[in-house]
């Protein structure tokens, strides 16, 4: 196994680990897509823990660029407007599939849930079929 | 408040884990999902890694009459299979294939302080508001 392989392993079993602390202590799934859309339209006595969690994602993100800078490589060269449309993409997936890699990818599929097995399913062969066709076109590299 | 400083140390580890994952690395992601060209299979352990852990704690936390920090559970119990669950994650497939980002590792890549995640993440904000406005019309999600 190879070393990739093996951080892969480790982070996903972290990010298992980060999932089931939420359950435990807030009886919560981990949607992210769900927890950032909770957010934008704040209800009284579900915001902090919204923001807060969002702000740990990011705050994550600021150890690995002090201790594990390479954790950020991004050598896919694209045109930014791309970037625009990938991002209206999945923000607009997720709400309307109620859902992302993390809530129904990880979350759903460890209580079994048929509507997050199915999501996950169709959220991974969408974009196998779009980086085939993507590549295919000439719009990623 | 306790159950807010919970979910920061969530994110705190959710984001590491997503880091040495490579989650946070656009082409590794691209390349997991260029399944027919040049694959690199090794997101596959991610998922793995989370779902090993999970599939055995979610099972054991349940158990419990109630979470630690709060009165009831929060799962979501729906189970239809709507169009809406259908059609949104083909979407959400074809934006994650094109940048490389799902939403988390974007919020994480901010930290980079580079322009791309930044940029990423403010459409995607967008891209919920206007699936809000739509949806205020046409009733996707009853």
């Amino acid at each position: 196994m190879n070393a990739e392989w093996l951080n892969a392993l480790i982070g996903g079993g972290l990010i298992g680990v980060a999932v089931s602390l939420m359950l435990l202590f807030n009886g919560r799934v981990t949607g992210i897509s769900g927890i950032i859309n909770g957010s934008l339209k704040p209800q009284k006595g579900d915001f902090l823990w919204r923001i807060l969690f969002i702000l740990g994602l990011f705050v994550g993100g600021l150890f690995l660029k002090i201790l594990r800078p390479e954790s950020f490589t991004n050598t896919l060269e694209t045109e930014t407007y791309l970037t625009v449309i990938a991002g209206l993409l999945v923000g607009f997936g997720t709400i309307m599939g109620s859902g992302c890699t993390s809530g129904h990818g990880v979350c759903g599929i460890s209580r079994f849930s048929i509507r997050s097995i199915l999501a996950t399913v169709v959220f991974i062969s969408a974009g196998v079929l779009a980086v085939v066709l993507f590549r295919k076109w000439g719009v990623l590299p | 408040m306790k159950n807010a400083l919970i979910s920061f140390v969530v994110g705190l580890i959710f984001a590491i884990g997503l880091g040495i994952s490579g989650m946070t690395q656009p082409q590794k992601v691209v390349g997991f999902l260029d399944l027919f060209g040049q694959w690199d299979p090794s997101l596959i352990f991610v998922m793995g890694g989370a779902l090993a852990v999970h599939l055995v704690t979610y099972r054991l936390i349940r158990k419990q009459p109630h979470p630690l920090f709060d009165r009831q559970w929060h799962v979501p119990t729906k189970t239809e299979i709507t169009p809406a669950l259908m059609i949104g994650s083909i979407i959400f497939g074809i934006g994650w294939g094109l940048g490389g980002f799902c939403p988390g590792p974007g919020i994480t890549s901010m930290a980079s302080l580079e322009l791309k995640p930044v940029i990423f993440v403010i459409s995607m904000l967008v891209g919920m508001w206007i699936f809000r406005i739509v949806d205020q019309k046409m009733h996707f999600k009853k």
